[in-house]
């Protein structure tokens, strides 16, 4: 079905998200749409889909003027979309959430789950995803939430597919496995929109690139052009793609981290007997398949977790059995891996949010009252500082585009008196614009002679900041190397095995115009 | 830029971790307590003589012989008897995962005989242990309609504190319209109405004007009250033997079933509204967990957005499941009028809807266990009536403050994480 946006214009009060933007998707082409964060994408998108009435403008099918009431009348017009806030009821099984919507039913409205379970069944197995019908969504870590999230748009054979930001958590062979699935489904006639930060998946997927800021259209880029084309065409000026940065100098060991296990509620040892230590000044990543143990080993690393055996110190003093409280008052800044759900409060505005875990002490509280007038100094400065793109600091969270909630996450754990850091997926959904400022911002707060745990399952980053890695797989750490490991061996150890010489970093062969290309000597 | 990812990379493969067994303590520590409490009520405080058990039977049912044991000895023998199963316990949670849930329900009952023989010890009057069941059943029979007009309304995402105002609505119609056409049915069916139409006004300022919930909810109580209160004085009292006399709703036994001695009589020998009850707790259950229509419910209680992104209609699925629990609740209404009195009078409900909202919660917004929640409230508040009428020395009041303690020990998390529908209370604004 062919799809055509004509001069779709959405206001938020004085704030223009969209303005007379126009866009056509044939049958059978994937269309990228990229742009910073903010620039309007997912509100597009929301309009599109009918979650948001458009203030001016009118939407396509096969040129027909369509009016969506909700997203119910959309669907049925055969629209389909992974929203990048992912809408699953936590309380649901995978199936549950799959069918609900379109259940199929037997007698009397009874539902029938072995049908839904059979379509997630089906659906993953084309995919290569390992989801259990039967999980509460709930349970499962952002990862395989996303996976959810593309099963359920994908069940239901949408005729325009809207696709914002699904591979911000998944792997790299699943982000291959859904670029086939796209192809597929472009060849089979569907029209495709894809919209994300990677570069690398724009050229390799798609057939048309339009370019967003500011709520405007800017221009179309060719798939033939490079990183660097595209960088400076969606921020507008020229990006640095790889983070400059000296040798770490490390001092002592100042996070030491001994036999540490973590129990979760169904009795699986999550994290199984972990041993490491961090250098004040040094980048440690933690490298792995996402759903290995990570999450739960910086949550642990915060008292976040219930069953935690083993022994944390910071600088000499035990962390381990702190409270929250107390972990963030050694000095313990945390970047969450479910921002939505560990990070901010989103009715909260920005102001607020930023002074979240301050909220007891001077300088935002004096004799027990708020003192509002540093906090919107402060708030005002961070913004600027991390460019959030808002109206204004009372904005309520919830209202930010993804990649904005996350700049206010990282100003607020980033502008505190650290003596550790500790960052899960720092750069979640974040433009390239704002990758390079905030592993500029992760390098200088390791030069200021602190300690810094790096997750992530992105490799790009993992060589960018890594002075060395930790992988791990199914809850304990299979080796660590140093940073600049190439990732043949990394591959290697995130299957869980050995590799032949892991004390030789061999050159990356994979090193190249991608935004890999930083190394630190570190090794 | 050719190749982009190492397929050297390992697959979300399923991830197989070792595993251990995390422990809860809070069962044997809970029956520690109990038992240590018993020890001390039951043999410190020790009561002599006798303790009589009548089991009398039924229209239909024969009775049992009565049952006389002495009161001490009885109640040592079951108190060493809870103490040794609290010891137990401890012993079941090291040797295995947990202790299991019939476990735990012997324990209560054997509590439970226990504290009869105790409270009915000394040579009192006979404990007459049928009236004692019949009298909890009939007085839950309102808790449970409230119950499941409680959790279908929250579980859709709407606070329902009306539950009062509904059950008095359906009482106050249902004894008017049965009094003045002389048909018990077309007073059900009136009750029925009575609380769709209170249900209205909870669903229009609470889903349309987006209105705080529990002040509609409360407002609704008040406003029912006094209209009822207005329209019993200077209606019904002019005129109450055409307004105020309706037909008492036939019992209707079934056939074989009432004729089991105890059971028989307080299950089977009673009348429609009690039967449309257990048609209603199964069905609501089945409904709201194996159906479409539970689904949905359920999905715009907890995540509105994401209900209304796969084309379910949100304000509709609420209003309309609102109106369906103001059904239920009005029918429960009834049972006050057409049920068991026989007449309506001022403020007739007095308060009972607010304890049908604290079987609500005791049992997690979910039909079955928050009827047993609410078999439980009406089990103690006619201990109280029963234990009065034998000369205990309990004072009643404790006995009425029981389901209010239960609830709180509930909610502050004795039984478990109790956590309710995640979108309840919230309306839900679409920008
Ligand atoms: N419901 C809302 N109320 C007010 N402002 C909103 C609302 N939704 C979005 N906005 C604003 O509209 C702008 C565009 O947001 P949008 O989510 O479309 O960005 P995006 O391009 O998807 O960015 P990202 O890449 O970070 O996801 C942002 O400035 C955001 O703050
Ligand atoms: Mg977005």
């Amino acid at each position: 079905m062919k799809l055509e946006l004509r001069g779709i214009t959405k206001r938020f009060g004085s704030l223009t998200a969209n303005d007379h933007i126009s866009l056509t998707v044939e049958p059978g082409e994937i269309h990228c749409i990229l742009g910073e964060n903010g620039a309007g994408k997912s509100t597009l998108m929301n309009v599109l889909y009918g979650l948001l009435p458009a203030d001016e403008g009118e939407i396509l099918l096969d040129d027909e003027v369509q009016h969506f009431e909700g997203p119910g009348e959309a669907m049925k017009a055969g629209i389909g979309m992974v929203h990048q806030h992912f809408m699953l009821i936590p309380v649901f099984t995978v199936a549950e959430n799959v069918m609900l919507g379109h259940e199929s039913t037997g007698f009397a409205g009874f539902l029938n789950l072995n049908e839904a379970r059979k379509r997630v069944r089906e659906i993953s197995a084309q995919f290569g995803f390992d989801v259990d019908p039967d999980a509460l969504i709930e349970d499962l870590p952002v990862g395989v939430q996303q996976r959810v999230e593309i099963i359920k748009a994908l069940s239901r054979d949408a005729k325009v597919l809207v696709f914002d930001e699904p591979t911000a958590v998944l792997t790299p062979q699943e982000t291959d496995e859904l670029m086939t699935i796209m192809r597929q489904l472009r060849d089979a006639g569907t029209a495709i929109v894809f919209i994300t930060h990677k570069l690398r998946e724009v050229r390799e997927v798609a057939d048309r690139i339009t370019v967003m800021r500011l709520g405007k259209v800017v221009g179309e880029a060719s798939p033939t052009a490079s990183n660097a084309e595209l960088a400076s065409l969606m921020v507008g000026r020229s990006v640095e793609l790889t983070v400059q940065k000296q040798a770490a100098r490390p001092g002592d060991p100042a996070l030491q981290v001994r036999g540490l296990t973590v129990i979760d509620h169904i009795g699986q040892l999550v994290v199984n007997d972990v041993s490491f230590e961090v250098r004040a000044g040094e980048i440690l990543a933690i490298a792995g398949v996402q759903g290995n143990g990570q999450t739960e080993l910086t949550e642990a690393l915060l008292g976040l977790q219930q069953h935690v055996e083993g022994e944390i110190e910071l600088d000499g003093n035990p962390l381990s059995g702190l409270s929250v409280r107390n972990v963030l008052d050694a000095g313990v800044g945390f970047i969450p891996e479910d921002r939505n759900e560990d990070g901010l409060v989103a009715e909260f505005s920005i102001a607020e949010n930023l002074m979240l875990d301050r909220s007891d002490s001077a300088p935002f509280v004096k004799g027990g009252t708020l003192q509002l007038g540093f906090r919107s100094t402060f708030a005002a400065e961070k913004v600027s500082e991390f460019d959030v793109r808002t109206q204004s600091i009372d904005t309520a969270v919830g209202t930010l585009s993804g990649g904005n909630q996350q700049k206010v996450v990282l100003a607020r754990e980033l502008s505190r008196d650290l003596r550790l850091l500790v960052a899960a997926q720092p750069t979640r959904g974040l433009d390239v614009g704002s990758i390079e400022f905030v592993h500029k911002r992760i390098v200088q707060a390791r030069d200021s002679g602190i300690p810094v745990i790096v997750v992530s399952t992105e490799l790009d980053e993992v060589d960018a900041l890594a002075d060395r890695i930790a992988v791990m797989y199914r809850g304990g750490i299979v080796g660590i190397v140093p940073g600049g490991t190439d990732r043949e061996t990394l591959g290697i150890m995130m299957a869980g095995e050995q590799p032949d010489d892991p004390n030789g970093p061999a050159p990356d062969p994979h090193d190249d115009e991608g935004r890999s290309g930083t190394r630190g000597e570190a090794a | 830029m050719t190749t982009t990812t190492d397929h050297t990379i390992p697959d979300a493969a399923p991830i197989v971790l070792e595993k251990t067994v995390v422990k809860s303590w809070k069962t044997p520590i809970t029956l520690s307590i109990v038992a240590l409490l018993s020890i001390v009520l039951f043999i410190v405080f020790r009561r002599g003589g006798d303790t009589t058990f009548t089991f009398a039977g039924g229209r239909i049912a024969p009775s049992l012989p009565q049952l006389v044991v002495p009161t001490t000895l009885t109640c040592v023998i079951l108190t060493t008897l809870l103490a040794a199963m609290a010891a137990l316990s401890w012993w079941l949670l090291a040797r295995f995962a947990k202790v299991p849930l019939w476990y735990s329900s012997v324990f209560a009952f054997i509590f439970v005989v226990a504290f009869l023989t105790w409270a009915a010890g000394d040579n009192s009057r006979p404990l007459p242990i049928t009236s004692l069941l019949l009298g909890a059943v009939s007085l839950s029979v309102p808790y449970i309609f409230g119950a499941l007009g409680g959790v279908i309304s929250e579980r859709s995402g709407v606070v329902n504190i009306a539950i009062e105002g509904q059950l008095l609505a359906g009482a106050f119609l249902a004894a008017v319209v049965a009094s003045m056409t002389g048909s018990v049915w077309l007073g059900l069916v009136a009750a029925v109405v009575a609380g769709v139409l209170v249900s209205f006004i909870l669903a229009a300022f609470a889903i349309k004007y987006y209105v705080d919930q529990v002040i509609v909810g409360v407002v609704i109580n008040v406003l029912v009250l006094g209209l009822t209160n207005f329209f019993y004085s200077q209606v019904l009292a002019k005129d109450a033997s055409f307004l105020n006399d309706p037909p008492l709703l036939p019992s209707l036994p079934i056939p074989g079933l009432s004729a089991i001695p105890v059971i028989g009589p307080v299950l089977f020998d009673q009348s429609i509204i009690v039967y449309l009850m257990y048609i209603a707790v199964a069905a609501v259950y089945i409904g709201l967990f194996h159906t479409r229509w539970g689904l949905r419910l359920r999905s715009v209680g907890e995540h509105p957005q994401a209900a209304d992104t796969v084309g379910i209609n949100v304000t509709g699925t609420r209003f309309w499941n609102v109106s369906l629990a103001g059904a239920i609740v009005g029918l429960g209404g009834a049972y006050f009028t057409l049920g068991s009195v026989g007449s309506f009078s001022e403020d007739m409900t007095g308060g009972q809807g607010y304890i049908a909202l604290a079987a609500v919660i005791f049992g997690r917004w979910d039909p079955i266990r928050a009827t047993l929640a609410a078999l439980l409230f009406g089990f103690a508040s006619n201990l109280q009536y029963t234990l009065a009428a034998v000369g205990s020395p309990v004072p009643s009041e404790f006995l009425l403050m029981l389901p209010y303690v239960v609830t709180i020990l509930a909610v502050a998390g004795f039984v478990g994480y109790v956590r309710g529908p995640a979108a309840s209370g919230k309306p839900y604004i679409k920008s």
